[in-house]
């Protein structure tokens, strides 16, 4: 329990902060300063949103329904999450890997569902720098792409993370496998055809992590790694009703 | 993998319990704002209530910070509540483009 306490001396031992481990307040600090990260990208679209009158309402039915059914695949990953850290709090082994394998399922969906719906939009003529909806709003496209961008990389980030968790070295040819299958599979024009070398990024920082500090993840290395899972499951309950919500269009 | 002490009761019924709030009020903000209901500016406050009210229960439950020590929630929590008010000062500006029709 090295990281409980910080030694001194011999035998004097300072508490640690807060009385928790240091893991966790290092994991909570990170995600202040990330909140603040999404606040900013959040108040730029509200800014943008509330400012123009003439502001895109491009999601019809379908695709509300789509970021409705996103949002329950985050929710729902988030309760896997907290019953895998209730087994690794067990000492459960098993039912630890199952249920992180089941939150990276649901991780996953969410972000195949959110890159059709970009590849939607993509296809409809919607770019950074322009839409069809408004053209006196060319920012909709960028602060869109930038905010949900964002939040979708922070949800792979967390695929990868949950990955070396449950599964260590035998995650990597995993990633590696997605990594190929999702550059073949995708049309060569899609954006995801290049944005999928994030996997192959992500595969060689996991390679790094596990090469140089191979070590048998427990269970505060679980839930400290369900609290950024929960925290990207946060920042989508403010995206999805400040950025679908509000542009419904309900009528045409 | 060692176990570590739970400090406090919980169970997992309660966090199909909070799963459960959270996605009713998904779906209470999908029908409000497919049937749009309120204006947009009532609209956008009560979207923002209601996150606000699922955040509070994913910060709370799922990340434990309930259990935490009141020192923690304290400082962990005023930092970041206290960051994000004061962003809000640019939608002065936001209202004044809108309302004075500032092109």
């Amino acid at each position: 329990m090295a990281d409980i306490a910080v030694q001194h001396g011999v035998d004097a031992y300072e508490p640690s902060l807060f009385g928790t481990y240091s893991k966790k307040i290092g994991m909570w600090l990170f995600l202040l300063s990330d909140s603040l990260t999404f606040g900013a990208l959040l108040f730029a679209y509200s800014y943008g949103r509330i400012s123009n009158p003439q502001w895109p309402t491009p999601f019809h039915k379908e695709s509300i329904l789509n970021a409705t059914v996103m949002t329950g695949c985050l929710l729902s990953s988030s309760l896997t999450m907290v019953l895998g850290v209730l087994a690794a709090r067990r000492g459960d082994r098993s039912w630890t890997r199952n249920w992180i394998l089941l939150t990276m399922l649901f991780g996953t969906g969410f972000v195949v569902l959110h890159a059709m719906e970009w590849t939607k939009l993509i296809a409809e003529g919607m770019t950074p720098f322009k839409n069809p909806w408004a053209a006196s709003v060319p920012q909709f496209g960028g602060t869109f792409f930038t905010l949900t961008g964002m939040h979708m990389l922070h949800v792979t980030i967390g695929i990868i993370y949950l990955g070396v968790v449950a599964l260590r070295k035998k995650w990597l040819p995993i990633l590696l496998v997605l990594w190929l299958a999702g550059w073949l599979l995708t049309p060569a024009d899609n954006v995801f055809h290049t944005g999928i070398h994030v996997l192959l990024l992500g595969t060689v920082v996991a390679a790094m992590i596990l090469f140089l500090k191979p070590k048998d993840y427990d269970a505060h290395d679980v839930e400290i790694a369900g609290l950024y899972w929960h925290f990207v499951d946060l920042v989508w309950m403010f995206i999805f009703p400040l950025v679908y919500l509000m542009s419904t269009r309900v009528t045409g | 993998m060692h176990t570590v002490d739970a400090h406090h009761d919980e169970s997992k019924a309660q966090y199909f319990w909070v799963w459960g709030v959270l996605l009713l009020l998904t779906a209470v903000e999908v029908v409000l704002a497919y049937r749009q209901v309120f204006q947009p500016v009532q609209m956008l406050q009560a979207l923002m209530v209601l996150s606000i009210i699922k955040s509070a229960l994913i910060i709370g439950y799922f990340m434990h910070l309930k259990y935490e020590a009141r020192s923690m929630k304290w400082v962990m929590m005023t930092a970041v509540v206290a960051c994000l008010c004061f962003m809000c000062v640019f939608f002065a500006d936001a209202f004044r483009i809108l309302q004075l029709g500032v092109r």
